[in-house]
């Protein structure tokens, strides 16, 4: 084989981002080496540690990977026939890509919320019991729904029309909705793909508050375009860039660190452009 | 081509500025055109309606004097008259067409739905899948007469005329329908709410069970009543399947079982030379179509989105 003549699309860049040493325990260690769709490089060399009890946001242009990632967190990937992952996931010193892994209860462990609202056609009880029943919990779900809603801060709006339509709500509402399912069923981990990007700046603000609250409680993976967003609810900022130097469009971690260091004190000079609004 | 000048508008201020005309002027050459194309349509959906409720009109009319006569029950419950007799009913082959569509429906139903998950979901792009959708939609176009012959062969020579016989010949009718309505309905269900599933925890098997055919519910029934109103008014499958009886169904033996149907009723009753008789065949027909009519509705029942 001549490499000259292929270009291997698995060596666009040699940039690697140094290693961001997490303050506290961490709960997941991402370690991606590669990840490809088929024969393209979607991501490589990306270390992200996820620290318990905290919001780490994933920043970058479109295209850099930053939700690929996200959902290799959960196997979410898996669902696309022709995606392969190469390096490792450990939750809590588990690779969750080990062969003897089932992804079913990994993601039953580490939940996830997505970019557009996505509620069950089904009454907004049952879409928050929905979790509760599939893993067979035996107990008073009218309280554990009514938890759920109330720390996804909807249940006020909600509690006298618990009956109807999960869809009949506003889009706002839907985003809470499936906070409430997500968390219901009280994962470890809560993974955002981008929750706020179809809701509008009061819904937004909602959403952002609650992730605030639920802090406190789980472990969050968050994915936004909105770098206003990762400076108000991010504890540890990873910023992801694309590179295109030649012919793929490889995603790669570029600089990971506390969310206030990578704003105000960037170390690469791409993370400084990006985060001065020069290009996105 | 238009007299009417858009740059004046921009010249409120200059002298000489004319307010444009924006009356409606019906000798215009395209108003004239858009009347008359729109009373042409008119014209045309009018005469397409006219074979269709002239047929409903003579079915009222001379099927209607017995059905909502002083003798209805009678009509709907006793056995067809032997010639020259007076009076009688439909009432086996009400009875024997609801039989058949039932069990065509049995089988068709459970059969069509799992062949569209695998279609929809399991395997939307395998070779197997092509084939059968390809296969599925030449089906729907299958003259119905060769399904009766086609079970003639399997069933009849074997086991001689029966209900199960005539139902499976309407469930080879039905199947296709069920098939293609139920894939299209299950494809609509989006893909985040799959995804939503899966992210929660759900196996396949789940995912499939507790949100897709919730969610793609109306449509498939909607697939499934569409069928179900095909079948019933279906003739041809059942003279060589169902054959005739003058006397109720008494078990669903699929042994030597010849049953009634409404159309073969009508069939028989029609090219009779008694009066009571071809009365009788009207009403058959009338009761068939208000049949057919109450799952075609049902069906728009169930298609309609709830919230």
């Amino acid at each position: 084989m001549n490499a000259a003549a292929t270009p291997d699309v698995s060596n666009t860049s040699d940039v690697v981002a140094a290693r961001y040493q997490p303050e506290g325990p961490t709960v997941i260690d991402c370690d991606v080496n590669k990840i490809f769709y088929g024969e393209f490089l979607a991501v490589r060399d990306s270390v992200v540690p996820f620290e318990k009890n905290k919001i780490t946001a994933f920043i970058g242009p479109s295209g850099c990977g930053k939700s690929t990632v996200l959902r290799s967190l959960n196997r979410m990937n898996d669902l696309i026939p022709v995606f392969r992952f190469e390096g490792s996931v450990m939750y809590h010193g588990q690779d969750i890509y080990a062969n003897s892994v089932d992804p079913v209860v990994v993601r039953r462990y580490i939940g996830m919320v997505f970019q557009q609202p996505n509620p069950f056609s089904m009454s907004i009880y049952d879409n928050v019991a929905f979790g509760l029943r599939l893993n067979k919990f035996k107990g008073d779900y009218d309280a554990k729904v009514q938890t759920a809603l109330e720390r996804a801060a909807l249940w006020k709006e909600v509690k006298d029309k618990l009956k109807n339509s999960g869809l009949s709500l506003s889009g706002g509402q839907q985003q809470r909705l499936c906070i409430a399912r997500a968390i219901a069923t009280e994962p470890d981990v809560l993974l955002m793909d981008e929750p706020c990007s179809a809701l509008d700046p009061i819904a937004t603000r909602q959403v952002e508050d609650l992730m605030l609250e639920l802090r406190q409680r789980f472990t969050v993976g968050l994915v936004t375009h909105n770098m206003q967003q990762a400076t108000r609810v991010g504890d540890t900022t990873a910023f992801f860039s694309v590179d295109i130097s030649k012919r793929g469009r490889t995603g790669y971690l570029v600089e990971m660190g506390p969310t206030a260091q990578v704003f105000e004190d960037p170390k690469q000079d791409l993370t400084k452009e990006y985060v001065r609004g020069e290009f996105s | 081509m238009s007299d009417v000048d858009i740059t004046a508008a921009r010249a409120v201020d200059e002298p000489g500025f004319v307010r444009p005309n924006l009356k409606r002027r019906m000798l215009e050459g395209r108003a004239v055109k858009n009347n008359v194309l729109t009373v042409l349509t008119w014209i045309i959906a009018i005469l397409a309606a006219i074979p269709l409720v002239s047929v409903i009109f003579m079915l009222l009319m001379r099927g209607g004097t017995r059905l909502f006569g002083a003798d209805f029950v009678e009509v709907l419950t006793a056995l067809p008259p032997a010639g020259f007799e007076m009076g009688g009913g439909i009432g086996p082959a009400i009875v024997g067409t609801l039989a058949m569509v039932g069990i065509a429906s049995v089988i068709s139903v459970p059969f069509g739905i799992m062949a569209a998950i695998y279609l929809a979901i399991l395997g939307p792009t395998s070779k197997l899948a092509t084939t059968a959708r390809f296969l599925a939609k030449v089906l729907t176009g299958f003259p119905s007469i060769l399904a009766g012959v086609f079970v003639y062969a399997v069933l009849v020579a074997n086991f001689g005329y029966s209900p199960w016989a005539g139902g499976v010949a309407l469930a080879v009718l039905m199947l296709p329908t069920v098939v293609l309505a139920a894939e299209e309905a299950i494809a609509q269900v989006p893909q985040r709410m799959k995804d939503a599933a899966f992210g929660i925890g759900c196996t396949r098997t789940q995912v499939i069970w507790k949100v897709v055919l919730p969610t793609g519910l109306p449509g498939i029934l909607t697939g499934v009543m569409l069928a179900i109103a095909g079948a019933a008014g279906e003739s041809a499958p059942l003279l060589f399947t169902a054959l005739f009886s003058s006397y109720y169904i008494e078990s669903l033996s699929a042994v030597n079982n010849p049953t009634a149907s409404l159309s073969i009723l009508i069939y028989n009753f029609s090219g009779m030379p008694f009066e009571n008789q071809i009365e009788l065949a009207w009403t058959a027909s009338l009761v068939l179509v208000l049949i057919v009519l109450v799952f075609n509705i049902l069906a728009r029942l169930f298609g309609q989105p709830k919230d």
